[in-house]
């Protein structure tokens, strides 16, 4: 555990590093981004909160049964949608037209509307949910396991 | 003698690749863009998003990022069952 | 920046996939294997992108785009999925490295290449 100028700024950067991370997710039909790359911003935050308390701290806040539940939730959506559009073909994207997320933007450039893009922004939703879970999992693991033997699992 | 294989298969890849390079399309002109053209042209109305490198992701190429998402699954599952932390249990049932 | 003699990104890439090819062969500390691997892997992805450039091109997007041609889209999807592939083989293997190290006490991969417990 580092000292407590460190521990304070990491408490209050996370929030902007969480904002900034979301919102890459959500435009990633209109801006350059989307899941992965948006689910990384957000893994480097977490990392940070790593370093600025110790394994053994952040242990007792992301607990191993949530983060597992998140990213399996986060594959079963996917695979949902891309099952929803089975009458055509698989993957098929079936929400262009319908007024949930379907309108279709001016031809050309032009600036972007958030409503538009089918199904695209829900996949983006959710492998972002499984990247955050994932790579999550994946550091703290790896941290907890070089640092001490004989842990309570 | 290890040395002596080890450089010369070292000197046959380095070789080979540095004149494969040399033999495809000039920096800057592709040949063969048919597929990219008819993606970049129809890609705002048959997806209806502006973004053409999202919509090869999530909607042209869609089975290539479910393959991605499912190797991302098996690593994390074999990273998780690799660092296992047990507790050691004092007596042995 | 138009006009790039030479075909630099191509030649850029063969030196990075060559300099990796020298770690992996000569080399035994594991570390510096694990390391000529990640370097592989970055010299393949630029590869990949520079396959799909053209000359005075802009990014494949088209909210508030400049004026001028569009650069090919799919071998940046390709690169993507490359790139999260290999952080993933990558967390692999350095979970394996710690257990060797545990197991034999030492990195050298001369030294952990026989087969008993």
């Amino acid at each position: 555990m580092l000292s407590k100028i460190v521990r304070t700024v990491a408490n209050q950067l996370i929030l902007f590093i969480l904002v900034f991370g979301l919102y890459v997710i959500i435009h990633g039909h209109i801006t350059p981004g989307g899941g992965f790359q948006g689910g990384a911003v957000i893994v480097s935050g977490v990392v940070m909160l790593l370093v600025a308390f110790s394994s053994q701290e952040l242990k007792k806040s992301l607990r191993e049964r949530v983060l597992s539940i998140v990213e399996s939730s986060g594959a079963v959506i996917f695979i949902v949608l891309a099952f929803a559009g089975i009458g055509t073909v698989f993957f098929y994207n079936f929400l262009v037209g319908t007024p949930i997320f379907g309108r279709i933007p001016a031809p050309g450039p032009g600036p972007g509307d958030i409503w538009t893009g089918g199904v695209i922004p829900l996949m983006n939703f959710a492998v972002g949910l499984k990247v955050i879970a994932g790579l999550s999992a994946v550091v703290l693991a790896i941290a907890l396991f070089s640092s001490g033997e004989e842990v309570e699992e | 003698m290890r040395q002596v294989t080890g450089l010369i298969l070292l000197l046959v890849l380095v070789g080979s690749l540095v004149s494969g390079v040399l033999l495809i399309h000039p920096f800057g002109h592709p040949d063969a863009s048919d597929m990219d053209d008819y993606i970049i042209e129809n890609a705002q109305e048959e997806t209806g998003s502006n973004n053409v490198v999202a919509a090869v992701l999530f909607d042209y190429r869609a089975l290539d990022t479910l393959g991605e998402a499912t190797i991302l699954f098996t690593a994390v599952m074999g990273v998780l069952l690799l660092a296992r932390t047990l507790k050691r249990k004092e007596e042995s049932s | 920046m138009e006009h790039i003699p030479l075909d630099f990104p191509f030649l850029a890439a063969a030196l990075l996939v060559g300099v990796s090819f020298y770690i992996i062969i000569f080399k035994k500390n594991l570390i510096k294997l694990i390391m000529g691997i990640a370097m592989l892997a970055a010299g393949v992805n630029l590869f990949l992108v520079s396959l799909g450039y053209r000359a005075g091109g802009t990014a494949p997007i088209y909210t508030d785009v400049p004026e001028g041609p569009m650069v090919l889209s799919i071998p940046q999807a390709l690169t993507l999925t490359s790139i999260v592939i290999n952080v993933a083989v990558l967390a692999l293997m350095l979970t394996m490295v710690i257990h060797i190290y545990r197991h034999t006490g030492s990195l050298d991969s001369e030294k952990s290449r026989k087969l008993k417990g």
